[in-house]
């Protein structure tokens, strides 16, 4: 099968390769741009682990082909870091201790960030039905959700101090 | 993934070429379902036509008394569409509770009704408001549309374009999902137009999605959850997994009809 040319920026840097259609954006995460962070968990789209963010909406890379990216912004576990180090939500939870193995912490923390984009201030309920996406064997979840919620009352915080 | 031919047309006129070129062409919509399938190797095509690149299928639009929704549009934006939350909450409802988030992002109304999963939520959404399926060459009863086991009525080669949504007096939507993957184990969208007239569509327990004629009866006669007491669906030809069995379903039927008409009597 003819590989297919696609053009796209991951972390804020432009991407050109030329693909064989099958491939899927997570296996082009990994394998072809080197950037392990962004994990596979389970076969079956359920687990979340492999989420990133295209053009700004958390969505799972196991179930999108790179060639559909033309023109498209993706950002991964490896892209929110910001020069004063950890994004907020990463901090949060080192901070509560919001992970065990750490197997699914790359797509928590990018959902985290979603959540806290959409939410003014995110109660429990919300962070747990907002997770329905995203599976962790260990925690049962507890320190998750209270990492997402102090991450999220960070983030809003710069948010203000960035505007202001 | 068995090997394919990628294509990225820009219009639904180039799609319908690149498709009627292809012997084996199959659309990818939003991909929820037919990219998983293809990854497992239960699905595969010469020629994977994506419609992604074709804005003219997304948006949604009000008319007097009509709801249409693009075959292209995500699940997403019809969940957060103020004009959906007025005109049909039950539908808006519908959407959110799809998936999870990531898949509500990417997966299409055009896609789910015409992969037509069994468990999936937009067929009785369709069928219990009464919805008309707009193709490339004509318009589709709901009732007609769902055919059978992933089965629909589309022809070979035809395209859905949109769904056209009465909107009606009260609609409502109650659904049991599945603990893992949120599909429906048994999920009822009810709903009353002005005239009266009321329809109740069952999806996750059949093979395909149908509805209660009983329970409509009963409804009409007097709209509330004491209506449906006593009417029970049998569980012969139930669906039977792991997850529940016919005889469990049944009994979800009547629990999420009368639900659903809640829902419908305080939106």
């Amino acid at each position: 099968m003819d590989g297919v040319s696609v053009t796209f920026t991951v972390n804020g840097r432009g991407v050109t390769a030329t693909v064989d259609p099958r491939t899927l954006l997570v296996h082009f995460l990994r394998e072809h741009l080197k950037l392990t962070g962004t994990h596979i968990g389970c076969d079956t789209s359920q687990c979340g682990a492999c989420t990133v963010h295209l053009d700004g909406k958390p969505a799972k890379s196991c179930a999108l082909l790179a060639v559909q990216l033309e023109g498209a912004e993706v950002t991964t576990i490896e892209g929110i870091a910001g020069p004063d180090g950890m994004h907020p939500m990463q901090a949060a939870f080192k901070e509560h201790h919001g992970l065990q193995c750490g197997f699914c912490t790359p797509g928590m923390v990018m959902m985290g960030i979603d959540i806290a984009n959409r939410h003014e201030a995110p109660d429990e309920v919300t962070i747990r039905s907002e997770l329905e996406g995203n599976l962790c064997r260990c925690t049962g979840y507890h320190n998750i959700v209270a990492s997402i919620a102090a991450g999220a009352k960070v983030s809003r915080a710069h948010a203000r101090d960035a505007s202001g | 993934m068995y090997p394919f031919t990628y294509h990225r047309p820009a219009s639904l006129e180039d799609a319908k070429a690149r498709l009627a070129e292809s012997e084996d062409g199959r659309p990818l919509a939003g991909g929820m379902s037919l990219l998983p399938t293809m990854r497992f190797r239960l699905a595969s095509c010469a020629d994977l036509v994506d419609f992604n690149g074709i804005e003219a299928l997304a948006g949604i639009e009000r008319s007097d008394g009509d709801l249409r929704i693009g075959a292209m549009t995500r699940h997403v934006a019809v969940a957060e569409s103020p004009e959906v939350r007025a005109a049909i909450p039950a539908l808006a409802a519908l959407a959110g509770s799809i998936g999870d988030v990531q898949v509500r992002n990417r997966g299409t109304i055009g896609g789910s009704i015409c992969f037509a999963d069994p468990a999936a939520d937009y067929p009785a959404g369709l069928l219990g408001l009464g919805a008309t399926v707009n193709t490339d060459r004509r318009s589709i009863a709901a009732a007609d549309f769902f055919t059978g086991l992933y089965e629909t009525a589309l022809e070979d080669g035809e395209i859905v374009v949109s769904v056209d949504f009465p909107i009606p007096e009260r609609s409502g939507w109650a659904k049991f999902g599945n603990q893992a993957s949120r599909f429906a184990v048994v999920a009822v969208m009810v709903s009353r137009a002005a005239d009266g007239a009321v329809r109740l569509a069952v999806t996750g327990a059949r093979s395909y999605v149908f509805r209660v004629t009983e329970m409509e009866q009963a409804l009409v006669a007097n709209f509330s959850e004491e209506a449906l007491e006593g009417i029970a669906v049998s569980s012969e030809g139930l669906n039977e997994d792991l997850h529940a069995d016919a005889d469990y379903r049944a009994h979800l039927v009547g629990v999420m009809a009368k639900r659903a008409v809640r829902d419908a009597l305080t939106r």
